[in-house]
């Protein structure tokens, strides 16, 4: 019996060891982060695109990554939950036993965890065939359809959840397909779908590698579709990637920033699903 | 009367703001089978899981009083509960195999207490599956999972898998509840052979189960005890008005 | 609009969404595949993936240190993560009271949102001085900091909240009976973990690892500051390494000037779909297999 516990306890400790190895890994991040970029942030940084010499160490902030950033994640999720929702409601309301959902649902599984600069390299040379710059239209386009596997299979896991009974109740009362899967099934995956919403915007807002060649760069804010846009992450990359100490140290603090949105997103979907969860039948 | 195997003294177990057991106090004679009945939800099978502190594993629950085996209370602070859980085997209502094959499942048990010599546990296997009137139905197949039986053979590997631990006191949570006619039958006709070496306590809500099996039989009504007592007299000369009504089947 | 029609064009924009999406992967591996070819066709498939030595304006495209720094740097990660993760998800699914679950469970998803560019920077501003000034000459070791072991780290932390996550999930999916039958026959906790848990859930678990796996491989920014980017295969951990994402993203300016470069990048995004895809798939197969056996 000793030899049992002697075992017991030691994967005991072993499993605390970790467990505090990884809530330590998430405070050390924070902490570096926010210890060295806390002295370069000004509201300056917030509202103001770079000036002049910006990059040389001059005044300016990194509003246009920001503004940005919200545009082609903003813009991305917003289009790749519509594209998720129609694929859905195909999936749950008309196709669910038929051939080409369980492929399109095998295809996307399989796109899910396609790295994203394979999609930024792919529509780079879209781009080039269709001799088109890189512009917020393009960082979209990528950044769209980089969400799109994640907010499907999300969502379709929410709505595979949604008890069967439901479904059944609302034909019965005579609903359409489209009706049923709008009003009924939206409403009890509701807090899920928003879940999913919020997570995939912050997985966009957060990516490099798909805006990389795509979106471009720039040090004002996008007028067009068809402007070069600044993007967070690219900020941060570029900023750091200077000689000077003081534009790297703007680099930390664009980090803050970035994880400061992050945190918010986190937070709100938290909020908000517990929120939504009053409708939602157990 | 008798000098008890299982005694539980002043036993009051809540879930939370639930009372589901109040002030139990029941004798468990040895080697005889004892049927714990009353209507679903009265805390029969919260009394069985004290037995063996199985109970404890569900959240937010409050025990006090005393479980004493053999003289000794097994809520003790000094007491091991995996030793005592080795004494007790336990048969759950809808059969639950371990996720391994059919021998494995009978000699999980034993591998854990230590027995780990290869003919040993072929032996100790091929015993329990005989007693619990399993093995001639899978002895050429010992090595199959053992969520290929059927609904009754799995409860009667459940049985063999207890046994295989060598309890004293084998413990039946409404043993044949899910289980068809004919292998209901089967368990019944094992767990009374067993009977003369173990000591077996059953619930069930099926009073005609009770009558069939049980030599000493404890009522519980709504987490009181109504009654306890040997069986014909509780069957035929009740003392308790509510429990002839029970037995009638006036409620329940 | 009438409901019935309303219905039927519901039904027709939606199928019409769901093959588009269906054909992405396919369209995406077409055009990968087609630009590769000039490359593929004029370099034999073994010297591209063997050959180290790449010199694009000579016309050389050897893929082996890319290929080597990544399997190195990926390796690594798991390596550190999977252990420690497992270990967590354990933890908090059988033995972390509600209380510290639930302030846990909250941290590990926000760790999984914080993107790679920020992961970069800690690993700049705390792993890379770390090694070169503290880990590295402990060890007699003398390097810049940028290597292998960095990127290793910090994939590994990047990777922990999805493997702890899904395994964790995976581990609440077992029945409560099961348990309480290994608990009856007299096991302890970590007995019942041991044998019985972990047994019921090894195809989840591989597919966490394996999930993990994929992201690691194709993280591209957060290795990319902290790897070194050097052309060369690595032979230690404290070797600067140059993975596959890094090499595309670090070189997408001068992919038009030089001759069959663009192609060769395009191959290397092309390995890189495969491969995971390959893991996806592989992932998948497992589950189905491992569930039809063990059940």
């Amino acid at each position: 019996m000793n030899k049992r516990k002697v075992e017991e306890s030691f994967f005991k400790m072993l499993m605390l060891l970790s467990t505090g190895l990884v809530v330590g890994g998430l405070l050390v991040v924070f902490a570096i982060v926010i210890l060295k970029g806390a002295p370069a942030l000004s509201l300056s940084m917030l509202t103001q695109t770079p000036k002049g010499g910006y990059y040389l160490g001059k005044e300016g902030g990194i509003l246009n990554a920001i503004i940005g950033s919200i545009y082609v994640a903003g813009g991305a999720t917003a289009i790749g939950l519509l594209l998720s929702l129609a694929i859905v409601l195909y999936i749950h309301g008309y196709g669910e036993r038929s051939r080409i959902s369980s492929f399109t649902r095998l295809s996307l599984d399989v796109l899910w965890g396609v790295p994203s600069i394979v999609y930024g390299v792919f529509l780079f040379t879209m781009m080039l065939a269709l001799r088109a710059r890189a512009s917020l239209l393009f960082g979209i386009i990528t950044v769209t359809l980089f969400e799109l596997p994640i907010i499907t299979r999300a969502i379709d896991e929410v709505m595979k959840m949604v008890p069967a009974k439901l479904k059944e109740a609302s034909y019965s009362l005579g609903s359409t397909r489209f009706e049923t899967v709008r009003h009924v099934m939206t409403r009890q995956a509701l807090p899920g779908i928003l879940t999913a919403v919020l997570l995939a915007f912050g997985r966009g807002i957060g990516d490099a590698a798909s805006v990389l060649f795509t979106a471009g760069y720039t040090d004002s804010i996008p007028r067009s579709l068809f402007d070069p846009v600044a993007t967070l992450p690219l900020a941060i990359f570029f900023q750091l990637g200077t000689p000077i100490p003081e534009v790297q140290q703007r680099a930390y603090a664009s980090g803050i920033i970035l994880l400061f949105i992050v945190l918010l997103l986190s937070v709100t979907s938290r909020l908000a699903t517990r929120k939504l969860m009053k409708y939602v039948i157990k | 009367m008798f000098e008890p195997h299982i005694s539980v003294q002043n036993l009051n177990i809540a879930y939370g703001e639930r009372q589901v057991l109040k002030d139990i106090t029941v004798d468990i004679p040895r080697n005889r089978i004892t049927a714990i009945i009353g209507p679903s939800g009265c805390g029969k099978s919260t009394l069985l899981k004290s037995m063996n502190r199985l109970i404890e594993l569900a959240d937010g629950v409050k025990i006090s009083g005393k479980v004493l085996v053999d003289g000794v209370n097994v809520f003790d602070k000094g007491i091991d509960v995996t030793d005592l859980r080795k004494k007790m085997g336990l048969i759950a209502q809808t059969p639950n195999p371990l996720p391994m094959s059919i021998y494995d499942n009978v000699a999980y048990g034993p591998r854990i207490h230590g027995t780990n010599d290869k003919n040993n546990l072929d032996k100790r296997v091929e015993q329990c599956l005989q007693a619990a009137g399993l093995w001639d139905e899978v002895k050429d197949r010992l090595k199959d999972p053992a969520s290929r039986l059927s609904a009754g053979q799995q409860q009667r590997l459940c049985l063999a898998r207890a046994l295989a631990i060598k309890p004293e006191v084998l413990l039946c949570d409404e043993p044949t509840s899910a289980l068809d006619p004919i292998s209901s039958q089967c368990i019944e006709e094992q767990l009374i052979k067993l009977s003369k070496n173990y000591t077996i306590v059953f619930v069930t809500h099926i009073l005609r189960q009770a009558r069939r099996l049980a030599d000493h039989v404890i009522f519980l009504y709504l987490g009181e005890l109504v009654e306890q007592g040997p069986a014909e007299k509780v069957f035929s000369k009740p003392d308790n008005p509510r429990t002839k009504a029970y037995i009638e089947g006036v409620f329940g | 609009m009438n409901r019935q029609i309303e219905d039927a064009l519901a039904h027709k924009l939606s199928l019409l969404a769901t093959i588009f999406g269906s054909l992405i992967v396919f369209w995406m591996a077409f055009v990968l595949l087609q630009k590769s070819t000039p490359i593929l066709s004029t370099h034999p498939l073994s010297e591209l993936l063997l050959s180290s030595s790449w010199h694009p304006l000579l016309g050389e495209f050897g893929f082996y240190p890319f290929i080597a720094g990544t399997l190195w740097v990926t390796g690594l990660a798991m390596i550190l993560a999977v252990p420690v993760c497992l270990l967590t998800a354990i933890y908090l699914a059988e033995y972390a009271p509600k209380k510290v679950r639930a302030i846990i469970k909250p941290l590990v998803d926000l760790l999984a949102g914080i993107p790679s560019v920020v992961y970069g920077l800690w690993g700049v501003l705390f792993i890379v001085p770390l090694i070169r000034f503290y880990v590295a000459p402990s060890l007699g070791v003398d390097t810049t900091g940028y290597s292998v072991l960095a990127g290793g780290v910090v994939l590994a932390i990047m990777v922990s909240p999805i493997i702890i996550s899904v395994s964790e999930e995976v581990f609440r999916t077992v029945p409560l009976e099961t348990i309480e039958a290994s608990y009856a026959l007299g096991a302890t906790k970590w007995e019942t973990v041991k044998h019985v848990v972990i047994r019921k859930t090894l195809p989840g678990l591989i597919a966490a690892i394996i999930l993990g796996f994929s992201r690691a491989f194709g993280e591209t920014l957060a290795v990319l500051m902290v790897v070194g980017n050097v052309a060369k295969a690595p032979s230690s951990l404290f070797d600067p390494a140059y993975p596959l994402p890094a090499l595309i993203a670090n070189n997408y300016g001068e992919m038009m000037s030089i001759p069959l470069y663009d192609s060769a990048l395009l191959l290397a995004a092309l390995i890189l779909l495969v491969v995971v895809v390959f893991f996806n798939i592989l992932a998948r197969m497992v589950l189905v297999r491992l569930e039809r056996r063990s059940m």
